[in-house]
């Protein structure tokens, strides 16, 4: 490990650490616009230049200088100072004076920098340069004359997103940073392009003249769009959501998050089930708690143990483990959370979940998938395997060709092809070291699950387990744990022919089903549940409530309420509170922390730091599996009932899934 | 000063650097090139090495660093899987500069030879020769001379009968100025924007599709073959100490007959232009400043350049330097701030504005001077911009904003009082309404 002194400091920093680093640890700051910790180094705006000796006398770019052993590193001589002041006032000269009408303004680099390390007034008197507005998409709206061609956004589309979009035109003064075709953005993480520009130059297009970032309360959350359990921070005025950033968690997200996570926020005030609503006559009209509760409770009464809860896909843990404790106050255990009729085994959790911990996926060798386009279906799973792939993984494909941003070797769609592999998959896994299989809802819905085991030896190893099985819904390894599955799945609950479900949040089961029993639809959303409900109560989302959620790994992660529900509507636990004093039989919390203290001690994992063990014992299915595997994820964009009810959402499918071009006022 | 200053004919290394005979093989195996170049070879890899440090050879293209030196970077035992390059510089667009382009045109087959044996001496697999978007001509000319060698031989498999696999691809440019960096040109050669590359690591670690590469000027390759032939001490014995060798001087602007020559390293300047370029234009009392390198180094007053050695050391003890012998001569009747305004321009035109003070630099300094070239400024502008060199100067990734930001501080440095007089006299010509 290399010893290096800053600033009369002296440390030892990682082999491999740049001066930039080393200052880092040391506690110095370094300003930087280009250079970003998840991105390669470029060393171009020159604003993180120290003094490095031995070495040239002059400045270093401490951003792109492996630390050595013996360096001398000064962070606070005049020739440093001197050097940020002058490549601050170069960026300045040419960026617009418009910090006042600008959305980045109070959260900038160029901003905070500027007073930090600029020399507080300006030489400049020639007249600035000016660049036109690019457009990008529906997510990302651009005021190209801020920008400062640290070509943040550039790496970011070649080396994480893998959709090399953006690019410089033309060179010095007159560069540019743009689209080329200027089109709508079709990476599904475009959103990540406006927190890493360090100026105003790309912005979020939904939020912007929203809200200034010095107004808003800032609350940690888990993101239910996908089941990755991306780290959210919900940023808060009044009493809504303005926006939705990513938290950093290495483990997880890493610093990203899809656009779906960021932009579905506009619906979290639309559309929204505000009142309780009774059908009445086919038609529903609206009701009061207490006519609504009655009626809840006479039906209970009325159906005894022929109850039966479907779960949704966005539930938290302690929403499910509510209704859970309701059914069996009535003596049902009718529980199920696959609404769409998958009806794959549980019998060990191991089997069904994400076996390899997402950041070491990034180290796997060999990826195989199975019915499965993880860019859709977990896109920042798919970050990680193209991080894999670009350290030299292979990949290997089984179900219909898709742009996943990296190349795949596709095999075909017959999952008969898991049973025996193509000779050049099966020798690249048979020389493999860190072997991937990725069994995927398209796969899981075909019934590969028992052929997918059958094959899974070779994968799972003694310090390694390469056994991945890929979900979509947030709230499935929870409603797993909490025992919302039936051996047959959804058919099962169907076939016990209850006479009252409980559809909590579910918008996925189909209206064919459950033709004669009363439908109770606790949720948030107007969608496909309260559309088909003979009575609807409104709940709270995620961003309403407290919760417990667990991803695909197994992580067991803990949400906080930012807001409160709209209207009428309630925390969805206090629903059933409540109802069960009205049939008599009061359930035994009557605060939040009482019903996780119930929960936990039920279901003592779900109180677990991190990931739940769950002992490697796969069960031995029925092995079968033939015929094309698809993707169930047909629509990024619009996967539930709170996307679907999103502009955003809406306006992002209609142009980069179907191509619909809106053409757009001269301003 | 050692050895003789005032080169004779018999010790010319470019024989043909007027195109007197032509450029093709025949000719040029008559003026001795590709004479029993396989025995050149038996000298060994490492031989040949030790015997251009000792020629004292000093790159050609501008910035003067020792070739052999430069070569002994290279690995000894490179892998088939990561083999070595050797990449010529043939990018001369520096203004001023026209060097390259005669050894191009007129004796291509001395860079041809060069580059098989300097290709030899650092183990590489294969030489690119990147020539400069503009020079169609010499293009044509070099490429005829590569097709000539490899037809007789001369080059790929057993190359010269030398047991040695050696090929050497032409690859013409686009016409960018920053092409002409070293990691640039390897850059553009990958087929990607020509941006210059982060340092370390050096090219001679990753170069070329990160494989370790030499980057060398067509002049510093062209008169390999000429050293050993007739050794290493017969290069040294022209010039003084540390600046050995013969020089292609590229004399343009004021003189009576510009040219291009080949002369003895450390000639002083008065020697070099009244015995070549027929004196200075109207006298030498008429000469104003010279801009001894190409357009990238200080200019230097007419009294202190007029005796001074023309070598590396010389001019760089007078604040210039000798870049690639280029000499800018500037007679009295020149507006020497609308051409070192001109020269500003060039630079912010190609700048490639990748990294930030040259990119917003290069604008800034070139409109003051175009202010400073009118006068339309106030003296505090003076300080103002030699400010933003010093900015410029040393904080980039390339050394392009060195370049720029050198030829306006040189200008500032001399002829201050030039620049000043403008000013006064432009303020004092402008009349104010009374109050």
């Amino acid at each position: 490990m290399p010893k290096v002194t800053v600033d009369g400091l002296e440390i030892e920093v990682p082999q491999g650490a740049t001066v930039l680093q080393a200052c880092e640890l040391a506690g110095k700051e370094v300003p930087r616009f280009c250079y970003h910790e998840r991105l390669s180094i470029a060393g171009n705006c020159r604003m993180c230049l120290v003094e490095v000796a031995p070495g040239p006398p002059k400045p270093q770019a401490s951003c792109a200088l492996p630390a050595a052993d013996g360096q001398t590193i000064r962070t606070d001589t005049p020739m440093v100072k001197k050097a940020r002041e002058g490549v601050m006032e170069f960026l300045l000269i040419n960026h617009p004076l418009d910090c006042p009408i600008c959305d980045q303004g109070g959260e900038c680099d160029l901003q905070d920098q500027a007073m930090a390390y600029g020399r507080g007034h300006s030489r400049y008197d020639e007249m600035k340069r000016a660049v036109e507005d690019k457009y990008m998409g529906p997510i990302v709206k651009t005021a190209m004359t801020r920008c400062i061609q640290c070509t943040r956004c550039v790496r970011f589309s070649e080396e994480v997103a893998g959709t090399p979009e953006m690019g410089m035109l033309y060179r010095g003064e007159d560069s540019q940073i743009t689209s080329y075709l200027e089109k709508a953005l079709v990476s599904e993480l475009s959103g990540n392009l406006v927190d890493l520009c360090p100026v105003g130059a790309l912005l979020s297009r939904p939020y912007s003249f929203e809200a200034r970032p010095w107004e808003l309360k800032k609350v940690p959350g888990i993101d239910v769009m996908d089941a990755v359990g991306t780290n959210i921070r919900m940023d808060v005025r009044g009493r809504q959501v303005m926006r939705i950033l990513p938290r950093i968690n290495d483990d997880v997200n890493e610093e990203w998050a899809s656009d779906k996570t960021r932009h579905h926020v506009d619906a979290l005030v639309r559309n929204r089930l505000d009142r309780p609503w009774v059908r009445e006559g086919g038609k529903l009209r609206e009701a009061s708690w207490g006519e609504a509760l009655d009626m809840f409770a006479g039906q209970l009464k009325k159906a005894g143990k022929d109850v039966a809860a479907i779960a949704g896909d966005l539930l938290d843990a302690e929403t499910m483990y509510a209704a859970k404790a309701l059914l069996a106050g009535q003596g049902s255990n009718l529980l199920e959370g696959r609404q769409t009729g998958l009806d794959y085994d549980v019998t060990s959790l191991a089997a069904v979940r994400f076996n390899t911990p997402l950041s070491a996926l990034e180290t796997a060798d060999y990826i195989l998938l199975v019915g499965s386009n993880p860019r859709f279906e977990a896109s920042l799973v798919n970050t990680r395997l193209r991080k894999a792939v670009r350290r030299g993984a292979r990949v290997f494909a089984i179900g219909a060709e898709a742009d996943l941003t990296y190349k795949a070797e596709w095999l075909g769609d017959d999952l008969k092809l898991l049973g025996r592999l193509p000779k050049s998959a099966a020798d690249a896994l048979a020389a493999a070291e860190r072997p991937v299989m990725i069994v995927g809802p398209g796969a899981l819905g075909a019934g590969a699950l028992g052929a997918a085991l059958k094959a899974a030896g070779p994968f799972v190893r003694d310090t390694w387990n390469g056994f991945n099985v890929l979900h979509i819904a947030a709230a499935r390894m929870a409603s797993l744990m909490l025992g919302y599955a039936q051996p047959g799945g959804i058919a099962d609950i169907e076939e016990a022919n209850p006479k009252l479900v409980l559809l909590l949040g579910a918008d996925e089961v189909g209206s064919k089903r459950f033709g004669k029993a009363f439908k109770v639809y606790v949720g948030h959303h107007g969608d496909a549940g309260a559309a088909q409900a003979d009575l609807v109560l409104p709940g709270a989302t995620y961003a309403e409530k407290h919760g417990t959620w667990v991803n695909i790994e197994g992580r067991v992660q803990r949400g906080e309420r930012a807001v409160f529900p709209p209207g009428d509507a309630r925390e969805d636990w206090t629903i059933f509170r409540a109802v069960s004093d009205l049939i008599g039989k009061p359930l035994p919390f009557d605060r939040f922390d009482q019903l996780r203290a119930a929960m936990v001690a039920d279901v003592p994992a779900l109180a677990t730091d991190g990931i739940v063990e769950m002992p490697w014992s796969p069960p031995t299915l029925d092995a079968k599996a033939e015929g094309p595997v698809g993707y169930p994820v047909k629509d990024f964009y619009l996967t539930n009932a709170i996307c679907r009810a999103s502009p955003t959402m809406r306006r992002c499918s209609d142009e980069i899934v179907h191509g619909v071009v809106y053409e757009e006022a001269a301003e | 000063m050692t050895g003789i200053t005032s080169l004779t004919d018999k010790d010319r290394i470019f024989t043909n650097v007027y195109g007197f005979q032509s450029a093709g093989l025949k000719d040029a195996e008559a003026r001795g090139d590709w004479d029993k170049t396989a025995d050149l070879m038996k000298i060994g890899q490492d031989q040949i090495i030790e015997i251009v440090k000792a020629s004292g050879l000093r790159g050609r293209g501008g910035a003067g660093f020792p070739t052999g030196m430069k070569w002994s970077f290279m690995p000894k035992a490179p892998t088939p899987g990561r083999p070595n390059f050797l990449v010529i510089n043939a990018d001369e667009s520096e203004p001023g500069s026209c060097k390259d382009r005669e050894i191009l045109r007129h004796d291509p087959h001395k860079l041809v030879e060069g580059a098989l044996i300097a290709g030899f001496a650092m183990r590489a697999r294969a030489g690119y020769i990147y020539v400069r978007g503009e020079f169609i001509r010499e293009t044509e000319a070099l490429r005829n001379a590569v097709a000539e060698a490899y037809a007789a031989g001369l080059l790929g498999k057993n190359a010269a009968g030398s047991g040695y696999d050696f090929d050497l691809f032409v690859h013409r440019g686009a016409g960018a100025y920053i092409c002409g960096e070293e990691t640039a040109m390897l850059e553009s050669l990958e087929g990607k924007p020509g941006k210059p590359r982060l340092k370390p690591p050096f090219p001679a670690g990753a170069g070329l599709y990160g494989c370790p590469t030499t980057v060398n000027n067509v002049e510093s390759i062209a008169v390999v073959p000429t050293i050993l032939r007739r050794g290493a001490e017969w290069f040294k014995s022209f010039g003084r100490e540390g600046n050995a060798g013969t020089k292609l001087f590229q004399i343009s602007g004021h003189v009576n007959k510009p040219c291009v020559v080949e002369e003895a390293m450390s000639i002083p300047f008065r020697e070099l232009i009244d015995k070549h370029a027929g004196g200075i234009r109207g006298g030498w009392d008429n000469l104003l400043a010279v801009i001894p390198g190409g357009s990238s180094v200080p200019l230097v007053p007419a009294e202190q350049i007029m005796d001074a050695p023309m070598d590396f050391d010389g001019l760089k003890a007078l604040g210039s330097g000798l870049g690639t012998a280029a000499v800018i001569v500037m007679d009295k009747s020149t507006d020497i701030v609308r051409a070192i305004s001109r020269i500003s321009y060039f630079y912010k035109h190609e700048s490639c504005g990748q990294c930030t003070p040259c990119r917003e630099g290069t604008g800034w300094m070139w409109r003051t001077m175009e202010r400073l070239r009118t006068g339309d400024a106030d003296i505090g502008a003076i300080d103002r911009l030699y400010d933003v060199t010093k900015q410029v100067e040393g904080h980039t990734i390339c050394a392009l904003g060195d370049a720029a930001a050198w030829p306006i501080q040189g200008l500032i440095k001399h002829f201050r009082p030039e620049i000043e007089r403008r000013i006064v006299e432009r303020e004092g010509g402008v009349r104010e309404a009374a109050e």
